[in-house]
């Protein structure tokens, strides 16, 4: 009864090209924006619980924006594009340290020519987008193997990728300005002569930066070059018998796709971590970006939100249940039985829900839109 | 030489590979499963006072058990109703895999890192008499190899004599085909992921002893990838040269070139000469040539 576009007319052809061409999403996604960027910050204000305390905003929703942006940066290359990466995590650290170092200004002595390539440092707006756009480079870099390859062989690849900036931003101390830990810090946050400090600034910030590449991301997958990605996804031959270059397709889709997830891995570091170390971007990260894109819904924006709220708030929840409850148990088995469960739901989605929750919505909203009378 | 220890582990992945058509991330989490079940068990028996070698026999036949019984769960809960499901799908099923064995392995065992002394560890000197010094050999080295080979004779026979092993050809080529024919594939699929839980617990011997049994052979095990794909995902006898290959080859790496650009080159190595070997020759050294049909 609700969720019914029954009389809604199309008069005019953008209308009928509209991204939420049906009325109440609209205004559901009007509600859930003003939400965000105004409710919060509210409720936060008046200390209500629970979003008075810190740890809500810097612990739960801070990380979920950051990765969510980050699996949509995933979404397009796994999801949209069909190349499997395991390098996602490689590509979030090359962006949090570009531009960490062009924050912080770049000097590189070139010795032979008796003469040196400096750059002060730049605002931290320009760092953040220049760390990105690092990030699309070295995405066109690692993305050419995928012209010849598929696949699972295109994972090991990005792979290599993965181990490869590990040890790069490791060892080589040039990257850390020669930090004798190896732990840097991010320089102060200011934008515009705004310095954003609070945890509530902090994630408004965030909102921000998701807000944008999210509508972005939902424009461009929706154009030609999404269109482009998606008939290389489904079958590359028959794609470029119909006259889509696979080399533009490709590797354009490495670019946006590593774009985003540097964006997302200079704002990790610069406004989640503050002080970071390489192991922060490891294997790992690139697995639990995989896994939110997948459990999420490969080839869906929506979904990339979704999936992140489930991989970050599932450990957590494990991590509280058994002592309210009043279960006693070692962290040691907590972290085992952790990595269980975590094993097992994953399992079960994939069995029973291969397209993640992204298919369970559009399902459910094809139910409501026949309901009460499905006939 | 560590390259025979990385043999065994994509040994593993290539039997999956051969005959399901899924790549097993889970084969570094057999391992350590291997691994942990006979180093305890042997713990176990030896403190109740069993003479070592009836506790030798049976922690391995103890550990044969459990890999038997995960690859019985795995085929009956996670594999068999993925039938029909892509590439992608079944791949990350085998991470989630991954996690579970990892944790239950660890939650059931322990999670300390534990010795193992299976083999001797000290080396022989040879060619002492021809030139000072003569080579230095590890004994364990000689026994992977002399293992690995065994175990790809073995393998080799049972994939093309026995009625199962060309079953389970038969069922990598095509699901449906296979199954009209009257081959069970769920019981293929067990016999498949039997014997590489088998294959683990062999490499879980030979790194146990080299390393100890503890998490990091999992991360170890990664290592297999680029093993895989400078074989040939498809070719035994490619996964024992790749083996060689990037074992060997790390290490000259290492030696030569990771002084000059820092040091700690082994980590990466292998998965840049993967990469390489990938852009020249994407089926690998003795791969089948990938071909392709709309």
């Amino acid at each position: 009864m609700l969720y019914r576009e029954a009389g809604q007319f199309k008069t005019t052809y953008a209308e009928d090209m509209a991204i939420f061409p049906i009325r109440q999403d609209r205004i559901a996604l009007a509600i859930l924006l003003g939400i965000a960027f105004i409710g919060v910050p509210l409720l936060a204000d008046f200390d209500i619980w629970p979003f008075g305390s810190d740890y809500l905003l810097r612990a739960i929703l801070l990380p979920f924006l950051i990765l969510a942006l980050a699996a949509i940066g995933v979404n397009i290359l796994v999801g949209y594009c069909g190349q499997i990466s395991l390098g996602s995590g490689a590509f979030m650290a090359i962006g949090a340290y570009s531009a960490y170092k062009l924050g912080t200004g770049v000097h590189i002595p070139l010795a032979w020519f008796d003469f040196a390539i400096s750059i002060p440092p730049l605002p931290v707006l320009l760092a953040i987008l220049l760390g990105g756009l690092t990030a699309a480079v070295a995405g066109i870099l690692f993305g050419v193997p995928s012209l010849r390859i598929k696949g699972l062989y295109l994972a090991v690849a990005t792979l290599a990728a993965q181990f490869f900036f590990d040890w790069v931003f490791l060892r080589v101390a040039w990257f850390t300005n020669y930090a004798p830990s190896g732990s840097v810090n991010a320089p102060t946050l200011d934008f515009f002569g705004l310095h954003v400090g609070t945890p509530i600034e902090r994630y408004l910030l965030c909102l921000i930066f998701v807000t944008v590449f999210a509508v972005l991301a939902k424009n461009l997958v929706r154009g030609n070059l999404g269109r482009q990605w998606m008939a290389i996804r489904d079958m590359d031959i028959a794609a470029e018998l119909i006259g889509i270059r696979p080399l533009y397709a490709k590797l354009t889709a490495f670019a946006v796709s590593s774009f985003i997830i540097g964006v997302a891995g200079a704002l990790w570091a610069f406004v989640y971590l503050g002080s970071w170390e390489p192991l922060a971007f490891s294997i790992d990260r690139s697995l639990q970006l995989l896994f939110m894109v997948i459990i999420g819904g490969l080839g869906s924006i929506m979904g990339a939100f979704v999936g992140a709220a489930f991989i970050l708030i599932l450990p957590i929840l494990l991590n509280r249940i058994p002592s309210e409850l009043g279960v006693p148990l070692s962290t040691e088995t907590i972290t085992h039985l952790e990595f269980i469960i975590f094993g097992s739901l994953i399992c079960y989605l994939l069995i029973k829900e291969p397209h993640g929750f992204a298919r369970l919505i559009s399902l459910g909203k094809e139910k409501l839109r026949l309901w009460p009378f499905p006939y | 030489m560590s390259g025979v220890l990385y043999s065994l582990v994509a040994l593993g992945f290539v039997l999956i590979f051969k005959a399901s058509g899924v790549f097993n991330f889970a084969q570094g989490a057999m391992v350590l499963l291997a691994g942990l079940a006979l180093v305890r068990s042997l713990d176990l028996l030896v403190t109740r006072g069993f003479p070592l070698w009836a506790a030798i026999i049976l922690g391995i036949g103890f550990a044969a058990v459990i890999m038997a019984i995960a690859a019985w769960l795995i085929e009956r809960f996670v594999i068999g109703p993925l039938v029909n499901q892509d590439g992608l799908t079944l791949f990350m099923s085998t991470i989630g895999v991954t996690f579970i064995l990892e944790g239950a392995a660890q939650m059931i065992f322990g999670s300390d890192a534990y010795p193992l002394r299976l083999f001797p560890t000290d080396a022989w000197f040879l060619f002492e008499n021809v030139f000072p010094g003569g080579i230095l050999v590890n004994k364990l080295d000689v026994w992977g190899g002399f293992i690995a080979g065994i175990l790809v004779a073995g393998l080799a026979i049972f994939f093309e004599r026995t009625k199962t092993g060309r079953a389970l050809r038969a069922v990598a080529d095509d699901h449906l085909a296979a199954q009209s024919v009257g081959i069970p594939i769920g019981w293929i699929w067990f016999v498949v992921w039997l014997a590489a839980g088998l294959v683990a617990l062999v490499a879980a011997t030979v790194w146990g002893t080299k390393l100890g049994v503890q998490f990091s052979i999992t991360f170890l095990a990664l290592k297999a990838l680029p093993v895989l794909i400078i074989g040939g995902l498809t070719s035994i006898p490619g996964a024992i040269v790749g083996g060689l290959i990037v074992g060997a080859g790390e290490k000259i790496a290492e030696v030569f070139l990771g002084s000059y650009i820092g040091g700690g080159i082994e980590y990466w190595f292998a998965y840049v000469l993967a990469l390489a070997v990938l852009l020249v020759r994407p089926q690998g050294l003795f791969g089948e040539r990938i071909i392709e049909r709309i």
